[in-house]
């Protein structure tokens, strides 16, 4: 307006400098460091997602491989596991059992997770510290443990009751829906306590105490207020809890099958055991479970998209504060303490017990007389038990760095970029969710039998099932927090003269490392305890401890199991206690954290 | 012609111009809900002279910050091109997007954006430490310190820079933006998390680094007293547009349309219809009060509704006639109400159907419902085209 008459000049100023402009900016997609990064994560997350899944496809229409019969081309497995009314009853069961366990987890985590972050309770770190005690637990551990403690015949509960009431009663019968959903819920509670942690973490407690100024009560604020905040992380803990109910595999192989109480896991292990074993049925059954996980997925990208505007760390710190409850902490307190209870003391002391008989028998003062740690010795005589330690910790610890800094990467251009299809790159990290386990393991067996690099048979195999198993779970703690980090400290740190390399490096993966720490150790453990995949995959000389456990509870040698157990736990705990250690000492002073 | 000869060319015509930073035609739109595009800055063009503050000043969802991040290289534009110092950041049509970590523009955010992980020390030192002509050690240091020491920040040099105060923060956000001596600073609402007196104080001293150090500046702010007082030059911005460009006084004095009549400081309007047009800027115009002499930008035409704009600060109030000049407009009201603010007294005084706000000086005691004569000089009369918010 004021300026039209010097339009002109402008335009030959802008034509001129268009000239002395090097030519290196004249493309606006000049290669860079990340592209390249971003390539090769988008790559690595395509290769390990799609190929077993396009292995379990082409499985699924062959018929069963045997000496006289070479596999053919067939749908027959497709009738046989959607076409029947078994069919139907197992889809129910599995949906029944997922949903129940997922909210049984989902509410006891919610639950202490708001006690403990935003309640004056006592003890809170104690508590804190503990309720990861029982992330170190393998299922197949827990649950043995609860056979033990609430099976009809030989469960000490129904013991004690029937010698205390001189009754025949069965006050607890473990091998029903409910026992599974119970064990299996109680198992998963700490996750979704962690889970909700996180999410209470990242939210920024003025806006709890502008509610408590308007004079909302601290029920009405945690009910309006709290909760709405964190519903997105809440959906997808929700999730994560819904799907790894769906697929797990020892809780329904251990209660369910020999009551006949079959999930899609039991049938699809069921069709692996049978002779000839039908690959072709497991695959199909698997494919159930991708389509009902494929539509959990689509109502959490719903979510997703309406999650910028609960993007709660801002570059100006804030001090989380708590709420005071008054006398209702000790009960608070106390309701904690009778959870870990039931949750690591019960269970640990059973296998205790346990695994300092000669054979099981309910605990009595006859049998307190004929302690004995044979069973720890049969242990460390077992001759793969040193090679089984080492194998152990090695994928672990491989397994848990290569998901977090990968996962990383992806959620970055996930939650940050525009690039089209980025919708696209979450859903194919996020795939692998979708496998129960022993499948992926049957696909990447499969698969690596046809794609010759060497690596069957060895520990790499195993190392590509973890990483492709695990990369959902690194996905997930990272979007939780990538999404709680205010865009402008990125911003900030390009308009400083960082590349997007070091602005990665040296901004936000230390921003998030209290997230990625934590979606580490969780890695590090779920692949200490991993069974399912690796049952198909291990070979002599590649055995871990899980599997060590699972043929002990094969052959019958409870006492042993309990001892290896008990042994296995312990040394778990001691490697939360290293990481948290570490972590503090090395740790970055976050406020957050 | 050679290069050399080219580059020559640039430097005579910016030199001539004095002109620093180009922003030409900007659109930049953002993705709607549902595949559409919303335009957040529309064919936006503005020029910068060297070492001078330049505000975009708007309400909020105008598209001022859009505009910022478009010229930092956060947004890519649509179209339009951004120039600086004679070099293409940003073209279009030449397909030219230099990334924003090249651009060595320095950016102060809204949120501050000061990393917690780092101390203070090290988030002033962050731009120094990967720039890619990495200073050493000891020079890092010493430009540290003196950026530190400049904005006052020196003895907390080694303290966890989530334990600043809001000001502390701003402080810093801005240190680390002047450390890497940017060749254009970048301003978005860098006081609005501040409290009051702390903005006032910050404001003074945002404008004495600025004026010390010469550094080309934009800046960004809903507050119409901040960009009155730091700017060299604002822009009002409005639905992704610029309604009108000019220096403070300008903008205050003269502005274009109602929008901004309203949204810098506080106006009166009293709907007109101008009576005779007359050369130079003026005219007559009449309104529920009477004949008024006014201003006006543009010519307009006999029997055109118009709106009238009088600060209340040139409302003048008398308990005794005044003496007028033969174009100033006298005539009497009476006192509707009064508040005392201190350092001015507020009057409402209505004149027939018309309630007209002035300000006074203190010593003014009339009471309410008394009797009281209002002259209006001319040159503080602007006659604005009635319906013109949007119109440019």
């Amino acid at each position: 307006m004021l300026r039209a008459a010097n339009d002109r000049e402008n335009n030959d100023v802008i034509r001129m400098a268009w000239a002395a402009t090097p030519s290196t900016y004249r493309m606006r997609l000049a290669p860079d460091a990340k592209w390249f990064v971003v390539g090769a994560a988008v790559g690595l997350a395509a290769w390990l997602a799609l190929v077993p899944l396009g292995f379990l496809l082409w499985q699924s229409f062959l018929t069963p491989e045997t000496a006289e019969h070479p596999a053919q081309l067939t749908f027959d497995n497709y009738r046989t596991a959607y076409w029947s009314v078994e069919t139907l009853r197992v889809f129910g069961n599995s949906v029944e059992f997922a949903i129940g366990s997922a909210s049984l987890a989902f509410f006891i985590g919610t639950v202490f997770a708001w006690i403990n972050e935003r309640t004056d309770t006592p003890f809170k770190s104690t508590f804190f510290a503990l309720s990861l005690v029982p992330l170190v637990i393998p299922a197949i551990l827990f649950t043995v443990s609860w056979i033990l403690l609430a099976s009809p015949k030989i469960g000490i509960i129904n013991i004690a009751v029937q010698n205390l009431f001189a009754t025949e009663l069965v006050v607890t019968n473990i091998y029903s829906m409910g026992g599974m959903i119970f064990v299996d819920g109680l198992h998963q509670s700490p996750l979704a306590y962690l889970l909700m942690t996180a999410a209470f973490r990242s939210m920024d407690p003025s806006l709890e105490e502008s509610a408590l100024m308007c004079g909302a009560t601290v029920l009405q604020i945690a009910r309006r207020l709290t909760l709405k905040l964190v519903w997105p992380a809440a959906v997808a803990g929700f999730l994560i809890l819904f799907l790894r109910a769906i697929e797990s595999f020892e809780v329904p192989a251990l209660l369910g099958l020999p009551v006949g109480i079959e999930v899609y896991t039991s049938s699809i292990y069921q069709a692996v055991q049978s002779y000839p074993s039908d690959i072709g049925l497991a695959s199909s059954y698997g494919m159930a479970l991708i389509v009902i996980a494929s539509v959990c997925f689509y109502a959490q990208s719903r979510m997703a998209a309406a999650v910028e505007k609960f993007s709660t760390v801002t570059g100006k710190g804030f001090r989380p504060r708590v709420m005071r409850i008054g006398r209702w902490r000790y009960l608070a307190a106390a309701t904690f303490a009778t959870y870990l209870a039931i949750i690591v003391v019960l269970p640990f002391l059973v296998l205790v017990w346990c695994s300092l008989q000669k054979f099981y028998v309910a605990p009595s003062m006859a049998a307190l007389r004929n302690v004995t740690l044979d069973a720890y010795r049969a242990v460390f005589d077992y001759p793969a038990f040193a090679n089984a330690v080492w194998n152990s910790l090695v994928l672990s610890v491989a397994s848990a760095t290569v998901v977090t800094l990968t996962t990383a990467v992806l959620c970055w251009i996930v939650t940050r970029t525009k690039l089209p299809g980025r919708w696209l790159l979450d859903n194919l990290a996020s795939l692998p969710l979708m496998f129960p386990g022993l499948v992926l393991g049957l696909a990447i067996m499969v698969c690596y039998l046809h794609v010759g690099i060497g690596v069957y048979g060895t520990l790499w195999i195993m190392l590509i099932a973890y990483v492709t198993r695990f990369m959902p779970y690194g996905m997930r703690y990272n979007a939780a927090s990538m999404l709680a980090l205010h865009k402008e400290l990125e911003e900030s740190a390009m308009m400083s003269g960082a590349s997007w390399g070091v602005t990665f490096w040296r901004v936000v993966l230390p921003l998030l490392k209290p997230g990625l720490t934590a979606g580490w150790i969780y890695v590090v453990i779920v692949s200490v305890r991993e069974l399912s995949s690796s049952i198909l995959l291990y070979s002599p000389g590649s055995e871990v401890l899980s599997i060590m456990i699972w043929e002990y509870w094969q052959n019958g040698q409870s006492v042993e199991l309990s001892a290896l157990g008990v042994m296995l736990i312990a040394s778990l705990l001691c490697l939360v206690l290293l990481e948290r250690f570490a972590s503090r000492r090395f740790g970055i002073a976050d406020p957050a954290v | 012609m050679t290069g050399e000869a080219w580059i020559d060319l640039i430097a005579s015509i910016r030199e001539a111009f004095e002109v620093v930073l180009i922003v030409k035609s900007l659109c930049t739109e953002y993705p709607g809900d549902r595949g559409t595009a919303i335009q957040a800055a529309h064919d936006v063009s503005f020029t910068v002279p060297d070492g001078k503050l330049f505000t975009l000043l708007g309400p909020s969802g105008c598209g001022k910050t859009t505009t910022l991040r478009s010229i930092a290289g956060l947004e890519t534009p649509t179209s339009g091109e951004v120039c600086l110092h004679g070099k293409v950041v940003f073209s279009s049509a030449a397909g030219v997007s230099i990334p924003p970590s090249r651009r060595n523009f320095g950016m102060v955010f809204q949120s501050y954006a000061i990393w917690p992980h780092m101390s203070v020390f090290q988030n002033a030192a962050f731009p120094l430490e990967v720039s890619r002509r990495k200073p050493g050690r000891k020079e890092i240091a010493d430009r540290v310190m003196r950026v530190l020491r400049a904005v006052a920040l020196n003895d907390l040099a080694d303290r966890a820079a989530t334990k600043l105060s809001g000001g502390q923060q701003q402080r810093l956000a801005l240190a680390r933006a002047l450390v890497m001596e940017p060749e254009l600073l970048l301003l978005d609402e860098p006081l609005s998390n501040l409290d009051a007196k702390l903005r006032e104080r910050m404001r003074f001293e945002l404008k004495r680094t600025q004026r010390e150090l010469a550094l080309t500046t934009v800046y960004v702010t809903h507050d119409q007293s901040e960009a009155l007082a730091l700017s060299h030059e604002i822009a009002v911005m409005n639905e992704g547009r610029i309604v009108q460009i000019g220096s403070p006084r300008q903008i205050y004095e003269r502005p274009c349309n109602q929008f901004v009549a309203d949204f810098i400081g506080t106006t009166n309007f009293i709907d007109a219809q101008v009576i005779e047009e007359t050369v130079d800027g003026r005219c007559r115009v009449g309104t529920p009060v009477g004949a008024l002499n006014a201003q006006c930008l543009d010519r307009l035409p006999r029997n055109e509704a118009v709106t009238v704009s009088v600060r209340p600060e040139d409302v003048e109030l008398s308990e005794q006639p005044p003496e007028g000049g033969d174009r100033d407009t006298v005539c009497v009201g009476v006192v509707d109400a009064k508040a005392f603010l201190g350092e001015h007294l507020d009057f409402h005084v209505r004149i027939g159907d018309l309630v007209l706000l002035a300000r006074a000086h203190p010593s003014l005691r009339t009471l309410v419902g008394e009797r009281i004569f209002v002259r209006m000089r001319a040159d503080k009369c602007i006659a604005l085209p009635a319906t013109s918010a949007a119109k440019a």
